[in-house]
Order: C-alpha cells, then sequence, then structure tokens
C-alpha cells in the first residue's frame, strides 16, 4: 500500500522536475558556477584537508538550495491534495527518496567539476564514490525534514539555513572523516566510521517518519 | 512549606557549594592547581542544562500527543532556561580555559558540542518567533525540538569518540572521574550538582508560573 503510493509519488515528482526543467539546470548551474569561483579564488589546492573541507561546504549549500524548494514550492491547494489521497508517511518518504536521487546527480557533478578544475587527489575513489553516495541520502533525508518545517514558517530561506546548520554538523563531521580516509587512501574502508553514517541514516529517516504527521495538518 | 522543601534544600546545597567549594582544601594537581574548584559551578551548569532540556523535550512530546497549549508554554521555558544554564557553563568554561590552556576557545568535541546545543536551541527560538499563530507555531516548534534534542544526543555520543580531546576527564586529562576526584571534592561536588539542578529548575518553576499568570491577565482583559 505505502510501497505503491510512494512509487507513484516519486514519479510525480520526477515528471514535475522534467516538466519545467530550469528549477534543475538552476541547481546545477549554482554547483557548476560554485565551484568556478572557488577555482578562481583558490587556483589549485593540494592539501587534503582544504581539498575535502572545501568540497563538502560547496555541496552542503548547494544541497540546502536544492532542497529548500522541495516545500516551499508546494501550494496549499496542491498539498491538501495530496494529503487526501496519501498517506503523510508516504509523502515524506517519496520526497527523501526523490531528493536523495537529486542530491546523487548533483554531488557527482560537483565531483566532477571539483576535480577538473580545482585539481583531482583522491587515491581511494570507491570509498569515496561510497562516502558520497551515503551523504547525499543522509543529506536529503535530514534537509526534506528541515525543509517541511522551515515551509510552515514565512521566512523560509534563512530559516532553513540556521534551522539546519547545527543538527547537519554530526553528519558532516562524519563524512568529512570518511572522505579524507578516501583521499589519503588509508585506514581502507574503516568500518565503523560507516557503520555511524547508517546510524545516524536510520534515525534521521526514523524521526522523519514519526514525526511528519504532526507537520502537515493545519 | 509542604510544597517548598526542596527550595530550601537547594539555597542550602548552593550555600554550601560556594562556601565549601572555595573553603576546603583541594588535591595540588599541576596544571589545575586551584582553578580545579571551578569543577563545582562549571561541571553541574551543563548537568542543570541537560535536565531542564530534557523537561523541554518531554513537554514538547506531550504536546503532540496531547495538543495542550500549556505544555508548549512549559517548553518553551523549559529551553530559555536551559540556555540561561547553558551560557554560565560557556562563560565559567571559558574564563576557565583562559587561564589554564591560554585561550578563550579552543577547537575540542566538548566545546564544540556545547556550541551546537547554543546554536540548536537559538535556531529553535526563531522559529518561534518567526510564527505567528500559536497552536501551529507550538506545533512546528515542538517537532524541531524533537528532530533536533535526538540528533544533539546522538552527536554528544559520537563526536568524543571521533578526536581527542583536550578536555578534563578526556585523553587522559584528569577530570572529576574515579581516581582523579578525592573525598573532600566529592563532598562538595555532589552536593553541588543536586543543588545547582534544583535552583535551575527552580527558576524553571519561577518562569512558568509567570507565563502563565500572564496570559490569564491577556485573556482577561
Amino acid at each position: 500500500m505505502i510501497g505503491n503510493q510512494i512509487k507513484y509519488l516519486v514519479i510525480k515528482e520526477l515528471k514535475l522536475e522534467m516538466r519545467n526543467k530550469y528549477a534543475l539546470g538552476g541547481i546545477l548551474l549554482y554547483v557548476v558556477s560554485t565551484v568556478f569561483v572557488s577555482y578562481l579564488s583558490f587556483r589549485k589546492i593540494v592539501t587534503p584537508a582544504t581539498w575535502n573541507a572545501l568540497f563538502w561546504i560547496i555541496l552542503l549549500f548547494a544541497s540546502i538550495n536544492a532542497i529548500a524548494k522541495s516545500f516551499i514550492s508546494e501550494t496549499k491547494g496542491k498539498l491538501l491534495y495530496l494529503y487526501t489521497i496519501a498517506s503523510p508517511q508516504a509523502v515524506i518518504l517519496s520526497k527523501i527518496i526523490y531528493n536523495s536521487l537529486l542530491l546523487m546527480v548533483l554531488s557527482g557533478l560537483c565531483l566532477l567539476v571539483y576535480t577538473v578544475f580545482i585539481g583531482n587527489i583522491i587515491q581511494d575513489l570507491p570509498l569515496f564514490l561510497l562516502t558520497l553516495l551515503l551523504g547525499s541520502f543522509g543529506f536529503s533525508s535530514l534537509l526534506t525534514m528541515v525543509s517541511a518545517i522551515a515551509s510552515k514558517a514565512n521566512n523560509n530561506f534563512t530559516l532553513m539555513a540556521i534551522l539546519s546548520f547545527p543538527i547537519i554538523i554530526p553528519l558532516l563531521m562524519v563524512l568529512i572523516k570518511l572522505s579524507k580516509n578516501a583521499i589519503d587512501g588509508l585506514e581502507r574502508w574503516d568500518l565503523n566510521y560507516l557503520l555511524v553514517l547508517l546510524f545516524l541514516n536510520v534515525i534521521i529517516i526514523a524521526l522523519s517518519y514519526v514525526l511528519f504527521r504532526y507537520l502537515w495538518r493545519d | 512549606m509542604k510544597k517548598n522543601w526542596w527550595k530550601i534544600i537547594a539555597v542550602l546545597l548552593v550555600l554550601h557549594t560556594v562556601i565549601a567549594g572555595f573553603m576546603i582544601p583541594v588535591p595540588a594537581l599541576n596544571i589545575l592547581h586551584e582553578s580545579i574548584r571551578n569543577l563545582y559551578f562549571h561541571v553541574p551548569m551543563w548537568f542543570a542544562m541537560m535536565t531542564i532540556l530534557f523537561v523541554s523535550l518531554w513537554q514538547s512530546i506531550k504536546y503532540l500527543s496531547k495538543s495542550n497549549i500549556q505544555s508548549d508554554l512549559i517548553a518553551t521555558q523549559a529551553a530559555q532556561t536551559g540556555m540561561l544554564a547553558g551560557t554560565l557553563g560557556l562563560i565559567t568554561g571559558s574564563v576557565w580555559a583562559k587561564y589554564t590552556w591560554g585561550a578563550w576557545w579552543v577547537a575540542d568535541p566538548k566545546l564544540n558540542g556545547a556550541a551546537i546545543t547554543m546554536l540548536i536551541y537559538l535556531a529553535y527560538f526563531i522559529l518561534r518567533g518567526s510564527i505567528d499563530e500559536e497552536q501551529k507555531r507550538a506545533r512546528i516548534a515542538a517537532v524541531y525540538n524533537i528532530f533536533a534534542y535526538v540528533l544533539l544526543i546522538v552527536f554528544l555520543m559520537i563526536l568524543p569518540r571521533m578526536t581527542d580531546s583536550l578536555h578534563p576527564g578526556n585523553g587522559g586529562n584528569p577530570g572529576f572521574g574515579g581516581y582523579d576526584l578525592d573525598n573532600n571534592m566529592k563532598m562538595v561536588f555532589y552536593p553541588a550538582v543536586i543543588g545547582w539542578i534544583l535552583l535551575f529548575v527552580w527558576i524553571f518553576t519561577l518562569k512558568v508560573r509567570f507565563e502563565k499568570l500572564k496570559r490569564k491577565q491577556l485573556f482577561n482583559e
């Protein structure tokens, strides 16, 4: 039942995205421009710590920008219609799944442009890609929930940033640690951090699943 | 009197902390020296903060299940009192750090945890401020409170395991655990924790009563 709802809602999101491509194009261009600005200010970066930190900061801001619109763009009538045909759990889970797909594309593009301009110093690419994958998923689940909260308040965009920054830090720190390992090619496949990352993802999704139904009814 | 006995205990314990805390001899440890007395003031602040913030979480959960606006009022006042304790904890810690480590602030998991806690609750107040409708504000703020508190606890659990810490009680630095604390200090420290927590609970109940009266007056006018 809920699986079916989620499937159709994700397809709906994809279709909507395809219908006005400029939103998607905008966010992809945002990443490319940010990387280019960083490239002009930094030139090549060879210190792994700086490379890593800059990469994640760019990705963090791009993700917030990409996901902020997921509830803000929904009009009241559209939401009301959505809630009469689907359960709130299906709505939040489908948004999370769709946003993680979006962030995977976004982070892939970010990595590509970043390595071309700033330089490629990653020694363990599979681990880095895995980190990126889990990171996209974690970012999307946390930011989708925060964007649902922020969309209920008036000054959306600032609020989205200040609400998400403090609670995204645990996720970000684990991601930075893991991707630093991947860059250095040391401590190959440190299972502890991967488990912590999975654990964080599970907690965030469980919280969203439980709490979202209190958010939507007005 | 029957209801207020714990307030008397709070006053007596805090008095005991202040007097005994400065009078009773402490073990002579390197680096720390007399600054170890900060233990009686700095550490209980964080205990008090976590206790009061837990009350806030509990009231938020209660609000979501019962939709009683009183719970929201209590949750807000608890968060504010928690921030008061947290601010005092930051100040006492910062002054201590200046004279022991040589800087007001250092990059350290414990300090980062404290800073993130403050940021989360400041964001919580901003969120409350940006919604006008009362029931809606209560509901949205309660959701954020629960979401943020759980993630904060997870963060406070995993963070110290990721990096080494300068903070007493971590990375081989003397702290209040185990053999570092002699019996004299225990005699002050444990009452101090209870005393400060009770004092902050008292402040919190006063704030709640004050807000309730304000609401009552608002409805009567």
